[in-house]
C-alpha cells in the first residue's frame, strides 16, 4: 500500500512531523512501512519560464540562444536569464520548464543526477537549462506523470496549459509529495486506505482526524426505474448499492487528482475511472463504473458464472469462467468479475453517456480464489479479500457521486440502489477487561487510559455495562486478546516491561537429542564434515536404494526432481560426492543425520537416519568400517556382521547387522538396520563418479535402543600382561572373524586378541594367505608365569589346526 | 697391599675427575668397581693376608671404596646437570613449522548454530520436543486457527501429499501435539525441517529450518516473551544486541509482534547491510491465541501462553554473514571447512 503524504495531511496535519519521525511510529504501532520516497527526489531550483525572444547562435549551427522570463514579481532575481539551447523545438512564447543555476535533473544518457551551473556554451552565457521530460524523470509519451497537456515533438517539454510563469515546476508535475509504501497485515483491510491510515496516524501521534461525511445534490431521479439490480448468488454477496451519472463529460482528471493517483501508484485513465480509484484510494473500497448504453437491459445481475462462458476483460485478454466464480453479468453476459476486474465491452470510454457506479461488498475468499484462478490481481482483488465491511460500502458510493458532481463530470442520480443482505443490527460489544488485558500484557494499564485509547481507535464505549463497540471497519476485534493488542500497539510495544517467566516445567529425558550430539563428535573427530541435504528426491533416486516402493509422492512439487520424499538417505550422500568431486575437491569425508520417509499404505513414518560417505584415494572399506567400529564402541553396540550383497553396494564390499539379532525385539526394518560399504560401480556410473565411494548407513531408533545401557567400570589391572604374536597360514577363504572365534573361544587368560598384519604370496601357496595377531595375556589376581601363556598358546594353536590353520614356520 | 691401594685410589680418583661425560664416568666405575675390577681384583687377595693385617686392610679398601664413591656420584650430578645445560642450550625447532594434527571434521553451520540454540534454551528449563514433518493438515493449519481459505493454505505455498496431508510449512504443529498429549506448564523448543514452494535463489529454499518456542503456564505474559527473546539474542549474538518489537499479525497469537535486531554491522546507526533501517527482521511471536489453546483442550482463562518462531538459516546467515543460502545446501568441501 503506497500512501501519499499530500493526501494523508487533508486528514490529519502530520506536517510538524518529520517524515523519519513519522515512518518510525507508524511502524511501531503496526502500520509497516517499507519505503519512503520523495516524489522530487533528484530535481531542484526548477521553474516555469516563457521563451521571450530566440536566436541563432552565432558560433553554431544547432544552438540556439534564448531569453527565458522565469519570474513575474519582483523576489524572483532575476526575472529572465539567458539560456542557450540545442533543442530545435523551442519557440518564442513558448512555455518551458527550466532549471536554473545550481538546480539539479537527470541525466538523459544514465539517469543519474547532475547539478546546472551557470557556464558560457561557445562563449554565450547560459544561466541554466531548458527541460526534456527524461530530464524531469517523466515519461512523456506514457503521460505520466508529466501533463498530458504538454506537447513533446522533439527535445524540450512545451507546456499547453500556461501555468504561472516562475511558479515551481515540481508543484504543476505534482512532485512535491512524498510516498510512503506500508506492509498491511491480513487482519487489516481498513489499512489499505488513506482515511484508515490517516487513523491510524492521529492514534499513533495523538492528532485529531478530520473526517466529512460526503455530500451531494444530485438530480431529481427515481433509480429503481433506470437500473435493476438482481443478486442471485445472495451468499457472497452481502451488498450492492449502484448509482447513476448522466450526460457524463469524459476527459481528463483535473492534476491535483490524477497528481494522487499517480503518487499512490495508480495510473490515471479518464476522469470517471479515476474517480472511482480516487475513491478506492481514499475508503479502501473498490468501485466500478459501467457504460449504460453497454449494460444490455439496464439490469444488473450478480451471479456465478456460467460453465465455460467468456468475458474479454479490460486488459483485452478474453478468458473462460467457471462455476465457482462471482461475475457481474447484464440480461445476456458477464460484464465484469465480481471484485477482480471489469469488462472491456461496458468500460467507461469518451462516447459514454452515462455510467452505473457499482459500490458492494464481496466474499472475499471467492474474490481471492477468482483472482487467482484468472490470473489477476488488482488493487480491488486485493482489498476485497482481506474482508471488507458492508456497512462503509456507503460512504464510498456517496463519496463517489459527490465527486462526480464537484468536478463537474455529469449529473448524478439523488437516489441509489442499495441491496443489503447482511445483519443492520447493533453491533455485539465486548466487555471490557481491563484487568485481563494487563495481565496478558504484564502491564498496568489504569482503565480510564485503556478507554481513551480505544475511543481513538473509532470504538464506541458503554459506560452502563463497561462494553465496547469496535467500529465496523475492524471486524478482526472479537474478543479480549484482540482489545490487548490494540492496547499494547497503542501504548508501545517496546514500553512494556521486560520480564522472565518462572517455569515450573518438568524438563522431558531427551536421549535422542544427547546421542545424536555424541554421535556428531565420533563423526566429527574421525574427519568427517557434517551436509544438509534435501528431503525430496525424484523416484529415481529413490530407486537406488531399492525403496522406491514406499514413495510418499507431493502433489504439487516443481518438478520431477523433487516429485517424492526420499525414501533412503543414499543417493542424497551420492549427490554431495558427484558434486564436490565435480568442485575438484580430491577427497572427503561427510555425514548426515537426517530423515527418510516411507509411505506405508496405511500411514507414512519418518525414521531418524545416518549417512557417512567417504571418497579419495586413502578411503577403502576397512576405513569407513574403521568409522563404524569406531561408533559401534562409543555407543557399545556389538553384535556379528553378516555380508550384505543388495544394491547399491558391491556385493563382495558390504556388510549388514539385522537389529533383531543385535538388539532383540524392534519391529521389522526395512532395510537391515546398519549397512555399510563400498557403492556398486554400476550405481556410481549413474552419477558420473569414476572413483571408488564407500558409504555407511545407519537407522538411529534401533542404533540407540541396541546401544549399551551404561558402560560399566572394569578396574584398572594390577599385574603385568604378557603378549606374544601369532602368524598363522591359512586357506584364502578362511575370514579373520572365523579365526578370531576360535582364538577367542579357546583363551582363558587372553585379555585381547588384536588383528596386525595380512600377508599373501612369498614362499605361500596362491590359495593360501597369513594372517599375524598380538595377543595379549593377563591374570586379574597375580602374576602370569611363562608356563602359564605357553600352555594357552598350545591349546590355542592346536584349536586352530583342527580348522587346518597353521603356525607360519 | 696398601700402597697397592693408595696408588689405585690416586688414580681411579684422577680418572673420575677426567671422565667428560656419563658414560666414560660410568666406564671408570666398571673399570674399578666392577666384577674384573681392579678394586674387586685387590679385595679378592685379602684372602691371602694375615689375621692380624685383614681388618685393617678391609677399613682402608672401604676408605677408598667410599671416596671413591662419593666422588663418583659427586661427577655424576655434575655431568648430568652439563648435559641438561648443554640441551637446553642447543635444543631448538622451528615454532613455526606445521603441527602433526589429527584430521578432524565438523559440523554444519546450521547446527552448529541450532545447537546454540538448543542449549540457550535447554539452560532456561525448555524441552527439545520432534514432530513428523509430513503432517496433517489438521495440526499444521485448522488447529493453529488458519482455516481452509486462509492464504497460507495454497497450494502454491504449500506442499500437498493428499487433501489432509502436507509438508509441514511450520514446527507449530509440534507445538499443537504437544499441547495435545501434556498439560501445562509447558515450556518446550521444536526445530526442524520445514517446507513452502519457494524457488531457490539466494535468499529462499523450498526446505528450511525453524526453530519455535511454546511457553504455556499461568500468568505468563507478553513482557515475559519479551524477557524471553531478549536473553536468549543476547546469549547467542552478545549483550550489544537490541530488540524492537513491532505489532503484526498471525491467526495463532493475539497480540502478535515480529521482532527486529539492531543491526550487526553497524549497530544500528543504518548501514548497506540493513539497508539504512538500522534494524533487521528476525522473528515472529506473540501470545498463544485462545482458540488454540481451546482447540488443545487447555482453558485460556486458566492458562496464557507465547510462542515464537525463528529461521535457523537466517540467524545462521546473520552470523557467519553468509550471503547465499544456496551455499548451505550444496555441501561443498570448502564451504564446510570453514565451520
Amino acid at each position: 500500500m503506497n500512501l501519499s503524504l499530500n493526501w494523508l495531511n487533508d486528514y490529519v496535519n502530520t506536517e510538524d512531523i518529520p517524515v523519519a519521525e513519522l515512518v518510525s511510529g507508524l511502524t511501531m504501532s503496526g502500520s509497516k512501512v517499507e519505503k519512503i520516497k520523495k516524489l522530487s527526489e533528484g530535481l531542484s531550483n526548477i521553474v516555469v519560464g516563457k521563451v521571450l525572444e530566440i536566436n541563432k547562435h552565432e558560433n553554431s549551427d544547432k544552438l540556439w540562444i534564448c531569453k527565458v522570463q522565469v519570474g513575474v514579481d519582483a523576489h524572483i532575481d532575476p526575472q529572465t536569464v539567458q539560456i542557450v539551447t540545442g533543442a530545435q523545438n523551442v519557440f518564442a512564447g513558448a512555455i518551458v520548464p527550466v532549471v536554473l543555476d545550481g538546480g539539479t535533473v537527470f541525466n538523459r544518457q544514465d539517469g543519474s543526477v547532475m547539478k546546472i551551473k551557470t557556464g558560457k556554451l561557445r562563449g554565450e552565457l547560459s544561466e541554466g537549462m531548458l527541460c526534456s521530460p527524461d530530464e524531469l524523470g517523466v515519461d512523456a509519451h506514457a503521460g505520466m506523470p508529466a501533463s498530458p497537456d504538454s506537447a513533446v515533438i522533439d527535445g524540450i517539454m512545451i507546456l499547453d496549459d500556461a501555468p504561472e510563469i516562475g511558479s515551481d515546476m515540481l508543484e504543476y508535475l505534482g512532485l512535491n509529495d512524498t510516498t510512503i509504501e506500508f506492509e498491511i497485515t491480513n487482519n487489516r483491510a481498513d489499512c489499505l486506505s488513506v482515511i484508515g491510515l490517516a487513523r491510524e496516524t492521529a492514534v499513533t501521534f495523538n492528532l485529531p482526524l478530520v473526517t466529512v461525511l460526503p455530500e451531494y445534490k444530485g438530480y431529481e431521479c427515481n433509480i429503481e426505474k433506470e437500473i435493476d439490480v438482481v443478486i442471485e448468488n445472495k451468499r457472497l454477496c452481502s451488498r450492492y448499492m449502484a448509482g447513476l451519472a448522466r450526460n457524463v463529460k469524459v476527459g481528463e482528471s483535473p492534476k491535483w487528482l490524477s497528481s494522487r493517483l499517480k503518487a499512490m501508484g495508480v495510473r490515471p485513465i479518464n476522469n470517471i475511472v479515476d474517480i472511482t480509484n480516487y475513491v478506492m484510494l481514499e475508503y479502501g473500497y473498490p468501485l466500478h463504473a459501467f457504460d449504460r448504453d453497454y449494460v444490455e437491459g439496464g439490469q444488473i445481475v450478480v451471479r456465478s458464472a456460467l460453465s465455460k462462458e467468456k468475458i474479454t476483460l479490460l486488459d483485452g485478454n478474453t478468458i473462460e469462467l467457471s462455476k465457482d466464480i462471482l461475475v457481474i453479468a447484464d440480461r445476456m453476459k458477464p460484464i465484469a468479475v465480481a471484485g477482480v476486474m471489469g469488462g472491456e465491452y461496458s468500460g467507461v470510454t469518451a462516447e459514454t453517456k452515462d455510467v452505473i457506479f457499482e459500490a458492494a461488498c464481496f466474499d472475499g475468499l471467492s474474490v481471492r480464489r477468482a483472482s487467482k484462478k484468472i490470473g489477476r490481481r488488482t488493487e480491488s482483488s486485493a482489498r476485497f479479500e482481506k474482508g471488507l465491511d458492508p456497512v462503509n460500502v456507503k460512504t464510498a458510493l456517496l463519496r463517489v457521486l459527490q465527486l462526480v458532481e464537484e468536478l463537474d463530470c455529469g449529473e448524478v442520480s439523488n437516489t441509489f440502489i442499495d441491496y443489503v443482505n447482511f445483519s443492520g443490527d447493533e453491533a455485539v460489544g465486548i466487555v471490557h477487561e481491563h484487568e485481563k488485558i494487563n495481565e496478558i500484557l504484564g502491564t498496568d494499564i489504569p482503565q480510564a487510559e485503556q478507554v481513551e485509547i480505544f475511543i481513538k481507535l473509532g470504538f464506541a464505549y458503554k459506560n452502563s455495562t463497561g462494553e465496547l463497540f469496535p467500529p465496523s471497519t475492524r471486524s478482526d476485534i472479537k474478543l479480549t486478546c484482540d482489545l490487548a493488542e490494540e492496547i499494547a500497539r497503542v501504548y508501545g510495544y517496546n514500553k512494556i516491561v521486560s520480564t522472565l517467566p518462572r517455569l515450573s516445567v518438568n524438563t522431558i529425558n531427551n536421549d535422542f537429542e544427547r546421542n545424536v550430539r555424541k554421535m556428531s563428535n565420533v563423526l566429527t573427530a574421525q574427519g568427517c564434515y557434517e551436509c544438509i541435504t534435501y528431503s525430496f528426491v525424484s523416484p529415481k533416486m529413490n530407486a537406488v536404494d531399492n525403496l522406491a516402493d514406499y514413495d510418499i509422492k507431493i502433489r504439487n512439487p516443481f518438478g520431477e526432481e523433487t516429485g517424492v520424499m526420499r525414501t533412503s538417505l543414499i543417493p542424497s550422500m551420492l549427490r554431495v560426492i558427484s558434486d564436490n568431486i565435480k568442485s575438484r575437491n580430491t577427497q572427503g569425508r561427510f555425514f548426515e543425520i537426517g530423515r527418510r520417509y516411507f509411505n506405508m499404505g496405511s500411514g507414512g513414518i519418518e525414521e531418524d537416519m545416518l549417512c557417512v560417505g567417504l571418497y579419495g584415494k586413502d578411503e577403502s572399506f576397512f576405513t569407513l568400517k574403521g568409522v563404524v567400529d569406531e561408533l559401534l564402541d562409543m555407543f557399545g553396540v556389538a553384535g556379528e556382521l553378516e555380508r550384505y550383497t543388495e544394491a547399491p553396494f558391491h556385493p563382495g564390499r558390504a556388510a549388514c547387522a539385522n537389529s533383531k539379532i543385535w538388539g532383540g525385539e524392534f519391529d521389522e526394518d526395512v532395510t537391515p538396520f546398519i549397512r555399510f560399504g563400498e557403492i556398486s560401480p554400476i550405481v556410481l556410473q549413474g552419477w558420473d563418479i569414476s572413483e571408488r565411494v564407500y558409504i555407511a548407513n545407519i537407522e538411529l531408533d534401533s542404533f540407540f535402543k541396541s546401544a549399551e545401557v551404561k558402560p560399566m567400570y572394569k578396574p584398572v589391572p594390577k599385574y603385568p600382561a604378557v603378549t606374544r604374536d601369532l602368524s598363522l597360514v591359512c586357506d584364502d577363504e578362511t575370514a579373520n572373524g572365523d579365526v578370531l572365534s576360535i582364538i577367542n573361544k579357546t583363551a582363558e587368560l587372553m585379555e585381547t586378541v588384536e588383528f596386525f598384519d595380512i600377508f599373501k604370496g612369498g614362499n605361500l601357496g596362491q590359495t593360501q594367505k597369513c594372517l599375524s595377531y598380538k595377543l595379549t595375556f593377563r591374570k586379574a589376581d597375580g602374576t602370569l608365569t611363562d608356563e602359564e601363556v605357553d600352555k594357552e598358546i598350545a591349546e590355542i594353536l592346536s584349536a586352530l589346526e583342527n580348522k587346518n590353520i597353521k603356525l607360519r614356520g | 697391599m696398601k700402597e697397592q691401594l693408595s696408588e689405585l685410589k690416586q688414580r681411579a680418583l684422577a680418572a673420575v675427575a677426567s671422565a667428560s661425560d656419563i658414560k666414560a664416568l660410568e666406564d671408570v666405575k666398571v673399570a674399578f668397581l666392577g666384577k674384573k675390577g681392579e678394586l674387586t681384583v685387590v679385595l679378592k687377595q685379602m684372602g691371602t693376608l694375615s689375621a692380624e693385617e685383614r681388618p685393617v686392610m678391609g677399613a682402608f679398601a672401604n676408605e677408598v671404596r667410599g671416596e671413591f664413591e662419593a666422588a663418583f656420584s659427586q661427577k655424576l650430578t655434575a655431568l648430568k646437570a652439563d648435559e641438561i645445560t648443554s640441551r637446553l642450550e642447543t635444543e631448538k625447532v622451528d615454532i613455526t613449522l606445521p603441527g602433526e594434527r589429527q584430521k578432524l571434521g565438523s559440523r554444519h553451520p546450521l547446527n552448529i548454530v541450532l545447537e546454540e540454540v538448543k542449549e540457550i534454551f535447554t539452560a532456561m528449563g525448555y524441552t527439545v520436543a520432534y514432530g513428523p514433518e509430513v503432517e496433517e493438515t489438521k495440526y499444521v493449519f485448522d488447529m493453529l486457527n488458519t482455516f481452509e481459505g486462509h492464504p497460507a493454505r495454497d497450494e502454491q505455498d504449500t506442499f500437498y501429499i493428499d487433501d489432509s496431508t502436507v509438508l509441514r510449512t511450520q514446527t507449530s504443529s509440534v507445538q499443537i501435539r504437544t499441547m495435545l498429549e501434556h498439560k501445562p506448564p509447558i515450556a518446550i523448543i521444536s526445530p526442524g525441517r520445514v517446507y513452502r514452494c519457494d524457488e531457490v535463489d539466494a535468499t529462499h529454499s523450498p526446505i528450511f529450518h525453524q526453530c519455535e518456542g511454546l511457553v504455556v503456564d499461568k500468568g505468563i505474559t507478553f513482557g515475559d516473551l519479551k524477557g524471553t527473546l531478549e536473553t536468549f539474542f543476547k546469549r547467542l549474538y552478545g549483550d550489544e544486541i537490541r530488540l524492537r518489537f513491532r505489532p503484526h499479525h498471525f491467526p495463532y497469537t493475539e497480540p502478535s509482534a515480529e521482532v527486529d535486531l539492531s543491526c550487526f554491522k553497524c549497530g544500528g546507526k543504518g548501514c548497506s547491510f540493513c539497508k539504512g533501517e538500522g534494524w533487521i527482521e528476525m522473528l515472529g511471536c506473540g501470545m498463544v491465541h485462545p482458540q488454540v489453546l481451546i482447540n488443545c483442550g487447555i482453558d485460556p482463562d486458566e492458562y496464557t501462553g507465547f510462542a515464537f518462531g525463528m529461521g535457523i538459516e537466517r540467524i545462521t546467515m546473520m552470523r557467519y554473514e553468509i550471503d547465499d543460502m544456496r551455499l548451505l545446501y550444496e555441501n561443498d568441501m570448502r564451504f564446510l571447512k570453514q565451520f
